[in-house]
Parts: C-alpha cells; sequence; structure tokens
C-alpha cells in the first residue's frame, strides 16, 4: 500500500512538472495571438498580426536563412571532421587515447559561458567576431566532439569482423569505407546530424558572444528583442518565440523519429546507448 | 568428511516439513503457469526442469515471493504463506548471475543477512567464517565481487544465502554462467551441501544432466504446464510424452500404428514392417502412437529371433570420441540415429536391432 | 573509458593520424588555444603600468565584483541540490519501467532542446507578476497580493530547475535501470525491506553517478547567463559572475579584464569538480558495475 502511494507520488510529481511546462509553452502561444492581453486569463480579441509585424519588423526571413545555414555549415562540417575522428577512437588502439577523449570531452564539460569570452576574444582578434563565420567557428568547438561522441558508438557496434571479411573479398580500404562502413553507418550519421542541428539552433551562449548584427541567429535575435523588451510589443516577441519554437520543435519531431529522448543526455556509466 | 561447524545448533524446527502450493500465474494475457501444483516434503531436492521460458523461473519466483502469483496459494508446513513478503518468508536464493553486492567485501556480502538481523559481531564473524571454510573460500574476506572467478562468485552467493539457515534453498540455473568444468564440479559441491546439511533445496535448470544428477524429484515443465514429476529415473527411462522424451535425449521417434496385443507385447505397424513392443495401459489396437528409443538403445546387426530389425543406409557418421553416432536412412525412406562403440562406415547398408523392451510407447501429439 | 594498457601496442598509423588531424587541430586552435590566450591576456591588464595580477586584484578588491560569486553560488548550490534530489526520488522510484516512458521522456527533453532563451520568456509570462499562476491563486483566494516569483532569485532558480532537472533526471534514470534488479531480489531474500534495500544497497550504488550529477548541474548552473538576465535582476540580485564578465568584454570592451573574471569562473567550477571528485574518493568505491543489463 505504501508502495502504491509512493508511486501516486512520483507520477504527481511528474504530471506537475510536464502540466507547468505546457503552461510556459501554452502562455507564449495564446500571447502572440492576442490582440491586448493584461490582467485576464485569456485576451479579448484574437489577431495573427503579430506574426506578420514580427516577420517584418525582425526580418525574420533573413534570421530564419542565417539560423538554417549557420546550422546546416555546423552539421556539415562537424560530421565531416567528426566521422573519421570516431572512427579511429573507436577501432584504434593508442597510449594518448584516453588523454585525448578527455580533450574531447572537455568543451561538452564546461560551460560554454567559460569558454566562450576567451573563444571570442580569440575570434575578434582575428576579425571573425559577428560575421557568420565567427558564430560556425564558435559553435563548432562543442558540435565537434558531440559529433564525434555520437558517432563512437555506432562504430563500436559495426563488428571487426565485418571489415575484416571484406578485406578477405578484396575489398580495398577505400571500398570498404564506401561500401561497408558507410551504409552501415547511416543511422549513425542521421542521429549525430539531427542532434548537432538541433543543439546548433538552439544554442544561444556561442551565437551570442560572437553574433554580430547581420549575423544574429534566431535564438539571439529572439534574446536582444526580449531584452529590449518595452520599445517593442510583447506579443510580437511573444510570435518571434513561438516562430523559433515551431523551427526547433519541427526539427526536434523529425529527429526524435530517429533518436531516442535519452540520447540528448550524457549517459553517467560510460556505457553508450 | 566432519559434519558443519556452520550449522552446529541449528534446531529442526526451522526446518520445513511440507510446501503445498498450486498457482496460476499470468502476463497481460498470456498464461505462464497453469494452476502448477508441486507438493515438497522436508529435506527433498526438486529440480524444475524445462527449457527456456516454460515458467520454471517464474514459479521459483512465486515460491520465493518476488514474483506475485495471478492466482493460487502457497502453504508451508500448514500455514499460508503466499502473502508473506519475500524477507520474511525465511528462504535463501542463489540467482544466474550471483547478484553479488559489488561495493561489498566477501565478507560483507555474507554478513549482509545477519547485521540485518542485528546479531552481535562475534557471532557474525564467527558464522561468517565457518561459512567461508564450508564454501572453502577461508582467505578471501577482504576481495571484493569483482576480484573472484565465477565460481568463486557462485560460492560466495550460496554462502551468504546458507548462513541464515534457510527454510527453504531456492537455486534459479545457479550454473549456467559458468563453464563446462566448472559446473561439473560445482554441481556435486551443492549436492554434498544439500545432502550435508539437511537442506530442503527447488533448483531450476534447463539442463537435463544437471536435473538427473541433483535431484530427489525432477518437475518437468513446458509452457507453463506440468509434463511429468518423478524421480531421474523415472523421467529418463519412462517419459510419459514425446515432450519429455525428447528433453531426455531420445532422439527416434517412429510414428506407428498398433495392432493386437499378446503377452504383455503389442504389435506396432511400421512402414509395412511389424515391429514389437512392450504393451501399457490405456493404448488400444487400431491406435496410432510413437515409438521411442534412444540412439544409444540401438544395436548394430541382426538379433536372434530376427523380431524388430529394419534395414538402412548410412548416410552420416558424427565421432564422438569413444563411439560414434550415425544418422541412417531406412529403406522405408525414415531416418534412424544409432550411437554405437563398433566402427559404422559411411555409406554401407546395415541390419538394425530395435530391442523390444527399450521401446517407450508414447502417444502422438 | 578505455584503460591505459602499458603492453598495448600502438595502432596509430598513417591513416588514422590523418582521420584524426582536423578535429584535434580544432580543438586544439579552437579549444586549448583560446583559453591559454585567454590566461594571458588576463595577465596584460589594459592600463600599461599596472603589474600582471592587477586584473585579478581589481576583481578581489571591488565588492560589487567580488560578490558575483556568492551571489552566482547561492543560485547554483540550491538549484543543483533541488535538482538532484527530486531526481534521484523519481529515478528511483520508476527503475523499473515507467508508463508512458517515450511520451514522459521526450516531453521532458523539451525544455533542454527548447533552449534557456524561449523558457525564460514563457516563465515571465506564465510565473510573472500578472502571470496565470497568480491569477489563478488571487481567484481562488490563496493570496491576497501576486507572488513575485520573477525577476529575483527564485526566477532564477526556477529557470535553472526546469533546464536542468529533465537533463538529471534522465541521467539518473538510466544510471539506475542500468543497475541489476538481481541485486534488489538478492537483498530481499536476505531480509533487507525497501527502505534497507535503498539505504545499504542501492544507495552506495547509485552514489556515483549521483555525484557525477551533481558535479554537471553545478558546473551547468554556476555559468548560467541568460536566465540571470532574463527572469532575474541582473543589475542586482542576480548579478552573476558570467554578467560581470560579459559586461566587461562587450560594454567595457576590457578583454583583459573580462579574461581575468572568465579564469576566476573556471577556477571556481575546477574548484567545485576537485571538492566534489574528493567526496567521490572518499566513498571507497572498489568495484566495476559488471552486472548491470545492456
Amino acid at each position: 500500500m505504501r508502495g502504491r502511494m509512493w508511486k501516486l507520488a512520483i507520477y504527481l510529481f511528474l504530471l506537475g512538472f510536464i502540466l507547468n511546462l505546457l503552461g510556459i509553452v501554452t502562455h507564449v502561444v495564446v500571447s502572440s495571438f492576442a490582440k491586448r492581453w493584461f490582467g485576464k486569463p485569456l485576451p479579448p480579441a484574437f489577431t495573427t498580426d503579430w506574426f506578420t509585424y514580427a516577420w517584418r519588423e525582425f526580418e525574420l526571413s533573413h534570421v530564419l536563412f542565417i539560423t538554417l545555414f549557420i546550422a546546416l555549415a555546423v552539421v556539415f562540417i562537424a560530421l565531416a571532421i567528426g566521422f573519421p575522428a570516431a572512427y579511429v577512437l573507436a577501432r584504434r588502439n593508442f597510449n594518448a587515447k584516453p588523454v585525448l577523449l578527455l580533450l574531447y570531452f572537455l568543451p561538452l564539460l564546461i560551460p560554454q559561458m567559460t569558454y566562450g569570452i576567451p573563444l571570442a576574444t580569440t575570434l575578434y582578434g582575428f576579425g571573425v567576431g559577428g560575421t557568420v563565420i565567427g558564430v560556425i567557428l564558435a559553435v563548432l568547438v562543442p558540435m565537434v566532439p558531440l559529433a564525434v561522441f555520437i558517432l563512437l558508438p555506432f562504430f563500436e557496434q559495426i563488428s571487426f569482423n565485418l571489415e575484416w571479411s571484406a578485406q578477405m573479398l578484396g575489398a580495398s580500404r577505400l571500398q570498404i569505407f564506401r561500401r561497408i562502413l558507410l551504409p552501415l553507418m547511416l543511422p549513425g550519421i542521421l542521429t549525430a546530424g539531427l542532434l548537432v542541428l538541433v543543439n546548433t539552433i538552439s544554442n544561444f551562449e556561442l551565437a551570442f558572444l560572437l553574433a554580430g548584427g547581420g549575423s544574429q541567429t534566431l535564438v539571439v535575435a529572439l534574446y536582444y528583442n526580449v531584452f529590449a523588451g518595452g520599445v517593442r510589443p510583447v506579443y510580437s516577441i511573444d510570435a518571434m518565440a513561438v516562430i523559433y519554437m515551431c523551427t526547433v520543435m519541427a526539427v526536434l519531431l523529425v529527429a526524435l523519429r530517429f533518436v531516442r529522448p535519452t540520447q540528448m543526455v550524457f549517459r553517467l556509466d560510460g556505457r553508450r546507448n | 568428511m566432519r559434519p558443519s561447524r556452520a550449522y552446529a545448533g541449528r534446531g529442526m524446527a526451522d526446518s520445513i516439513d511440507k510446501l503445498q502450493m498450486s498457482i496460476t500465474k499470468r502476463y497481460g494475457g498470456k498464461v505462464v503457469l497453469d494452476q502448477f501444483p508441486l507438493e515438497i516434503v522436508g529435506r527433498e531436492f526438486v529440480t524444475f526442469l524445462g527449457p527456456s521460458g516454460c515458467g520454471k523461473s517464474t514459479a521459483l519466483g512465486i515460491i520465493a515471493g518476488l514474483v506475485p502469483p495471478s492466482d493460487g496459494e502457497i502453504h508451508l508446513n500448514g500455514r499460508r504463506i503466499d502473502d508473506v513478503p519475500p524477507e520474511k518468508r525465511g528462504f535463501g536464493m542463489v540467482f544466474q548471475n550471483y547478484a553479488l553486492f559489488p561495493h561489498l567485501t566477501v565478507f560483507g556480502n555474507i554478513a549482509f543477512g545477519l547485521s540485518l538481523q542485528k546479531r552481535s559481531s562475534e557471532e557474525i564473524d564467527k558464522r561468517v567464517r565457518d561459512m567461508l571454510g564450508l564454501v572453502r573460500l577461508a582467505g578471501y574476506e577482504d576481495r571484493y565481487p569483482g576480484q573472484l572467478s565465477g565460481g568463486q562468485q557462485q560460492r560466495v552467493a550460496i554462502a551468504r544465502a546458507l548462513v541464515l539457515h534457510p527454510r527453504l534453498m531456492l537455486f534459479d540455473e545457479p550454473l549456467s554462467n559458468l563453464d563446462a568444468k566448472l559446473r561439473v564440479e560445482m554441481r556435486a559441491e551443492i549436492k554434498q551441501l544439500h545432502t550435508r546439511l539437511g537442506l530442503t533445496s527447488i533448483y531450476v535448470t534447463h539442463d537435463q544432466a544437471e536435473a538427473l544428477s541433483l535431484s530427489d524429484r525432477i518437475v518437468v515443465l513446458r509452457e507453463g504446464v506440468l509434463m511429468q514429476v518423478g524421480t531421474p529415473q523415472e523421467i529418463h527411462d519412462r517419459p510419459k510424452n514425446v515432450f519429455v522424451a525428447d528433453f531426455m535425449g531420445f532422439r527416434n521417434f517412429l510414428d506407428v500404428t498398433l495392432g493386437k496385443e499378446a503377452g504383455g507385447m503389442i504389435e506396432a505397424g511400421f512402414k509395412g514392417q511389424i515391429l514389437q513392443a512392450r504393451a501399457r495401459d490405456s493404448f488400444h489396437p487400431g491406435e496410432r502412437a510413437v515409438l521411442a528409443i534412444r540412439p544409444e538403445d540401438v544395436r548394430l546387426g541382426q538379433s536372434g529371433d530376427g523380431v524388430n530389425v529394419l534395414r538402412g543406409k548410412v548416410e552420416l557418421v558424427e565421432y564422438l570420441g569413444r563411439e560414434q553416432e550415425a544418422e541412417i536412412t531406412l529403406d522405408g525412406g525414415a531416418r534412424l540415429w544409432v550411437r554405437s562403440h563398433e566402427k559404422i562406415v559411411l555409406g554401407e547398408t546395415l541390419d538394425l536391432t530395435l530391442p523390444a523392451d527399450k521401446f517407450v510407447l508414447l502417444r502422438r501429439e | 573509458m578505455a584503460r591505459i594498457r602499458s603492453d598495448s601496442r600502438s595502432e596509430l598509423d598513417l591513416v588514422a593520424i590523418l582521420c584524426l588531424t582536423p578535429s584535434l587541430l580544432y580543438v586544439l586552435a579552437m579549444f586549448v588555444y583560446p583559453f591559454l590566450y585567454g590566461i594571458y591576456i588576463s595577465l596584460q591588464p589594459k592600463k600599461r603600468d599596472a603589474g600582471i595580477f592587477s586584473n585579478y586584484v581589481a576583481f578581489f578588491n571591488d565588492a560589487y565584483q567580488c560578490n558575483t560569486i556568492k551571489t552566482t553560488f547561492m543560485l547554483a548550490l540550491p538549484t543543483t541540490i533541488a535538482v538532484v534530489l527530486v531526481a534521484l526520488f523519481l529515478a528511483y522510484g520508476m527503475r523499473r519501467g515507467i508508463w508512458f516512458e517515450r511520451t514522459i521522456t521526450t516531453i521532458l527533453v523539451l525544455p533542454i532542446s527548447l533552449g534557456v532563451v524561449f523558457l525564460s520568456e514563457g516563465i515571465l509570462g506564465f510565473y510573472g507578476h500578472n502571470g496565470w499562476l497568480n491569477q489563478l491563486l488571487l481567484a481562488v483566494g490563496l493570496i491576497q497580493n501576486p507572488l513575485e516569483l520573477t525577476h529575483n532569485s527564485i526566477g532564477v532558480i526556477f529557470s535553472l530547475f526546469m533546464q536542468n532537472f529533465p537533463f538529471c533526471f534522465l541521467m539518473l534514470l538510466g544510471y539506475i535501470s542500468g543497475i541489476d534488479p538481481s541485486l534488489e531480489s538478492s537483498a530481499r531474500m536476505l531480509g533487507a525491506g525497501p527502505w534497507t534495500i535503498f539505504r545499504r544497497v542501492m544507495f552506495p550504488l547509485i552514489a556515483p553517478g549521483l555525484i557525477i550529477a551533481f558535479a554537471l548541474v553545478f558546473v551547468m548552473s554556476f555559468a548560467v547567463f541568460p536566465s540571470a538576465v532574463m527572469v532575474g535582476q541582473p543589475a542586482g540580485s542576480t548579478r552573476t559572475i558570467s554578467i560581470a564578465a560579459y559586461q566587461q568584454a562587450f560594454e567595457q570592451y576590457d578583454m583583459s579584464y573580462a579574461s581575468a573574471i572568465a579564469v576566476i569562473m573556471g577556477l571556481c567550477q575546477l574548484a567545485a569538480l576537485v571538492v566534489i571528485v574528493l567526496v567521490r574518493r572518499r566513498m571507497t568505491i572498489a568495484t566495476t558495475m559488471g552486472v548491470g543489463k545492456r
């Protein structure tokens, strides 16, 4: 009986947490459709004007284009240089491997705000601060290791024997890569690509520190407008937030068809998903 | 062998006289155990035998109290115990993967149950050390489970359960993670402990050799249904159905139609030939049945009276060390497995004698 | 994590090195170098004649700056304790699988994926002065005046909780459900009740993971920036150390001083990690958990 009560309490808490989360999200959505809304449970009248207003005033088409460009560039580069690295880390043994793994793990462990300021200083020193390239370079810092650590277990799942037997059948290294590894790694590449995509679109700190006027991603633009509250009607900012949410959710929904939600967090025990 | 000091002073009061049960277990709509009946008396060694998924581990879990039954009751010495939580039943259990606490030493693992009973540290120390001697692990007190071999871990697991003087010992496939040689050794050790300490044990396994060598009684299960209960000899020699026979190493099953019965023997028509088998109750002339025989009971060559002789060609020979096993295609097209010390040559045509008293007559399923 | 085996032969050939080079160069150039460069310029103050440590001296002599450490600490520590405790209770209660597991985990990764900016905007609306919660409580009559839940440290702690709880919960759920269930069964067979099982068997096994989770959540919370600005009071009670660093870098344009503050922030996180690792070492866990379900 006590066990039941305990279970019930747990589910009630989770329910509360989820309701509160939904409340938070719903409030933003409702507000974005409100004509005017003050001190009432629901706005007296609804409108979609704030979306057209936000689209025009915040130059959202440009911001969205920049965001997607940055995100796709980051995904492409992270996979291109993370894939071979993951292969070597999964397949080869060498003395420096633990050091290397730690080195790749640090950008994921250390908060972005901590290394973001010296990184921004460096990139501004090279003259790429405030540009799209600067944002891409900065966001890649945690994303390359993320791609490596997502791809690693996928490589480990592919048996050595497959490569060996392909070799015994006369395949060259390039052929093994193209005809064995690449097709078998497709799920891994997809998973890594999608998770890097979601994390890049929602990355705030690094994009914020590096973004200039023309290189703001959606979430940075949103932040600046929230912070500059009072100048813009709050409904238009919420409209922008809803557009941002829809962008993330679209990618997330696609991602969740291929990725288990728990793959989005670290595993504590070193065993991998 | 000297009597165990670990069990000195143990009164008979806490041992069991009789465990009776009849339980049903359903998961969702699927029936895992169907009114599984069992009666065990004190000091008996009973084995649940069956392939994986037959419900034998579920039955053990229900007796332990770890798995709630869907239906039915369990009585111990006449008292109902199915509503008693496992920690209050006073049973000991040994798990397939040992389930040793990785954060405790060997000593800590064995002392765990005693310390929960708030025994004095002198008593705990003495009982743990006696138990370690009993399972031949003296000197390993301070090791952690991760530092022990599989066999040693399993001995710790057994000691951990035995030190509490359980009324009933439950073994859940305790040897299946060990390699073949160790398995045979540990099997003997478990049997020894059981006899020496006067335990009452229930043992779950899918290995027929284990079941035959350990048990006083074997319970054969299939998909939650009890197939046969009996002594190892009964199960081995007189299986009640094709399933048990197959599980016990009968490899040849001949589909026959029964003929007339005379002098304790019954005629069985097999592909145009008449075979003789020992008659059994409740089988009648005209009925279709199965004759089962082990490969090692088939004899090469013709016997004197020419009864039960079949002829066939050797298709395959497997060398098994001391003997060889051959697959023979009979003239009628059926196949027969034969095991013999004599040399069998691939491709030759042979006469085979199937002794009438080695046949087991079974119902067709 | 792979263990160093002294006898293992290096399997690094030219192809392997070529494969590793791009990513390694990237991490070295964009992560290690900026870190070292940051330390270097923090020792090169803007004012020509000042000593090399003058930025650090200035930081610790200026109560306005120095107090940010305390402020950040007072936000990060309660958040971390709350997150870890709640996550532990829930994950332990759900270790044998949960109803609608996939749906629940999906909803839980939502705040992680949406990011802190969106979340903060939502919190302002929902828990703000005129938010739905206050309206509800006023309507029901539970309170007479609206609760001030935002633009103070409560709001920041709440926002941090919302972000870190799902992360911590899912990590712990994975960790705890990976512990071999037959350990619990065997403890029961030896006479242990639910509370004893938790205290004497499960907690010692969970502790190593719990400590790592604590460390991760604490370090993440210590770097709090956007929620401190948006739902906090960035000029006052929630002026955290990352706000101080940001202001020096992008409002005062003193990269040297900003880097010094970033270094101090990093050192604080490092100190916390060291303390946590020491605690972990004291809880002697001499084992690997080789028996868990895969």
